[in-house]
């Protein structure tokens, strides 16, 4: 393995990303929701003002399920099929280098743009929420923040894997959308269909796993099972089994999510 | 002094079967469904030689290309490249020889030019300090600070090739590389194409312009339908071809009756394009023959032009 070359390709992804300004635009639109959904977040029930960590977090995790992995496809869709539209895979494939080391240094270098944005985002609002917050509180707000970059990477996962399949950039970027749909839309409609019509007479005890099945579930999960107040708040613990309401469980379901769409980008792109 | 000739004579010994072609290609296919893009092609490039592979699109250059680098794999045959496997084992220390630009490769526009290179220097572990002196080669020291995307379609092109020569390569692969050149920059690159095989350097380059490679390249070949149809010098190719060579007459006081009539006994083609002029085709054994009758004319004749048959009408020829 070519870890000088992985780091070159990963350092270049990277600087990339800061010099378009990427990583600036998305931390503050993060910085940006994170503190209007952490002072406005009541406003329904009639007031205005920073509530309990629960509140805000369980707030958070509502936006973020939507916005992290679509900004993690659109990272994503053209980090393969870009580089063979634009002529320069082949170039990059004739050097002495594997196809393995560059897709995870392409990998590693988008990885590390979407996490520093996201870090940056979050951290420059839990410097307001410290004043506000107690300490125990802040550290559930870094868990937060931990969850929503393992969410982002798990989806730019797919996104590479989607840039390795995909023919042409065009298509891979209706395949990125249709998986934002489906994962984050469509998903648990679709559970929630099935278990209305079946009355959750059949296989209701499947569901919680079924809901292992997608990234952004598992990361709202991971979310308001860590919240004591939030647990109760969604009636989440006596739908949930035991054996999976463990938060390491739940971190290594999440890391299985950004290893396995990886590892089968690099099974394609090895041919 | 006998051990100097010792060792001499040992040397030569060692280095004579070890210097095996840059390029050997034995019986190479490649099939996509029923698609023969490359069919039982043999072809040896020895070292230092500079190389044209011409043909038209979709001819099977690039899909050879492509195997020669090993970025795809054969349906059948053999690659050899400076001796070795391009895709097996040991590809890692076999690419270090090799420097390829592809056709329009867009490189980023993010990058500086010199960033471009360094980028491209680490991947391929050359001395990065190489790449102000790389730059400077292909003429691009002015605009090493500058970013790619303020760089012209010529200055990009030149950026390409310079990153194609980074690690001092050994064997050099131009896929079409003098597009969006100006004439000035094309003979320029040519001259840098000159000073790197005697150097050593074996150049293949693929190209559509005939007229721009047949007198560049020490041989040639020419691809049609998936296949080797021709190859040598341009000069072997053009007898291999038998092509007539054209006369191009300029007449002054003889009319054109006059010298079909003194050529009557060849029996040459002739056309008339404009007036004034006649043109003859003149098959090569009959060109002493031809000339002498015709210069038996000469004080009715304004001009006498021979044109030997074109890089073009060989290609024709051989890919009709």
């Amino acid at each position: 393995m070519d870890f000088t070359a992985i780091g070159t390709i990963a350092s270049k992804e990277f600087r990339d990303r800061i010099r378009n300004r990427w990583v600036l635009a998305v931390a503050l639109v993060f910085t940006v929701f994170a503190l209007v959904i952490a002072y406005f977040g009541g406003a329904q029930q009639g007031s205005v003002g920073f509530r309990s960590m629960e509140f805000t977090i369980a707030s958070l995790v509502s936006l973020v399920i939507y916005l992290i992995p679509l900004i993690a496809l659109l990272l994503g869709f053209d980090a393969i099929v870009g580089e063979r539209e634009r002529g320069s895979l082949d170039l990059l494939l004739s050097l002495p280098i594997t196809r393995f080391e560059l897709l995870i240094g392409k990998y590693l270098g988008l990885a590390a743009a979407l996490t520093v944005s996201t870090v940056v985002g979050f951290g420059l609002v839990a410097v307001v929420l410290a004043t506000q917050f107690s300490s125990t509180s802040l550290l559930h707000y870094a868990a937060f923040t931990f969850s929503s970059v393992l969410l982002g990477l798990s989806f730019l996962s797919i996104a590479v894997m989607l840039s390795v399949f995909a023919s042409e950039r065009t298509r891979a970027s209706g395949l990125a959308i249709a998986v934002w749909f489906f994962f984050v839309l469509i998903f648990d409609l679709l559970l929630l269909g099935a278990l209305v019509v079946t009355s959750g007479q059949y296989g209701g005890e499947v569901f919680p796993y079924l809901l292992l099945a997608n990234p952004a579930d598992v990361f709202r999960v991971l979310n308001l099972l860590a919240l004591d107040d939030v647990r109760t708040l969604y009636g989440l613990a006596t739908v949930f089994p035991e054996s999976l309401a463990r938060l390491w469980v739940l971190v290594l379901v999440m890391c299985a999510w950004i290893a396995a769409p990886i590892a089968l980008a690099a099974w394609r792109f090895r041919k | 002094m006998t051990s100097i000739i010792q060792a001499h004579a040992e040397g030569a010994a060692t280095a004579a079967p070890a210097a095996p072609p840059a390029i050997r290609i034995e019986a190479v296919s490649r099939h996509f469904g029923p698609i023969r893009a490359v069919d039982q092609v043999d072809l040896e490039v020895p070292r230092g030689e500079l190389f044209g592979l011409i043909g038209h699109n979709g001819a099977g250059k690039s899909t050879l290309f492509k195997m020669m680098l090993g970025l795809l794999p054969l349906t059948s045959g053999r690659i050899r490249i400076d001796g070795e496997d391009n895709s097996g084992g040991n590809f890692r220390a076999v690419r270090r020889k090799i420097g390829y630009l592809p056709e329009n490769v867009v490189l980023y526009d993010n990058l500086t030019g010199l960033e471009t290179l360094h980028f491209f220097a680490r991947l391929k572990h050359a001395p990065t300090d190489q790449c102000a002196a790389v730059l400077e080669r292909v003429g691009l020291s002015h605009a090493a600070g500058r970013r790619v995307r303020e760089y012209s379609k010529g200055m990009r092109q030149r950026l390409g090739f310079a990153q194609a020569l980074l690690g001092s390569p050994r064997i050099l692969f131009l896929d079409e590389p003098t597009n969006g050149l100006d004439p000035e920059a094309i003979r320029a690159f040519y001259a840098t194409l000159r000073g790197l095989r005697n150097e050593g350097v074996t150049i293949v380059l693929t190209s559509h312009i005939l007229s721009e490679i047949q007198e560049r390249v020490d041989r040639l070949a020419i691809m049609a339908a998936g296949r080797i149809q021709a190859r040598g010098t341009v000069q072997a190719l053009r007898e291999q071809m038998d092509l007539p060579l054209t006369m191009e007459l300029v007449l002054g006081a003889v009319s054109a009756e006059d010298v079909l009539r003194a050529v009557e006994s060849l029996g040459l083609e002739h056309s008339q394009r404009e007036p004034g002029t006649l043109v003859l085709r003149c098959p090569r054994p009959l060109k002493l023959r031809a000339l002498q009758c015709v210069a038996a004319l000469s004080a009715g004749l304004q001009d006498i032009h021979v044109h030997e048959p074109s890089l073009e009408d060989v290609f024709f020829g051989f890919s009709d």
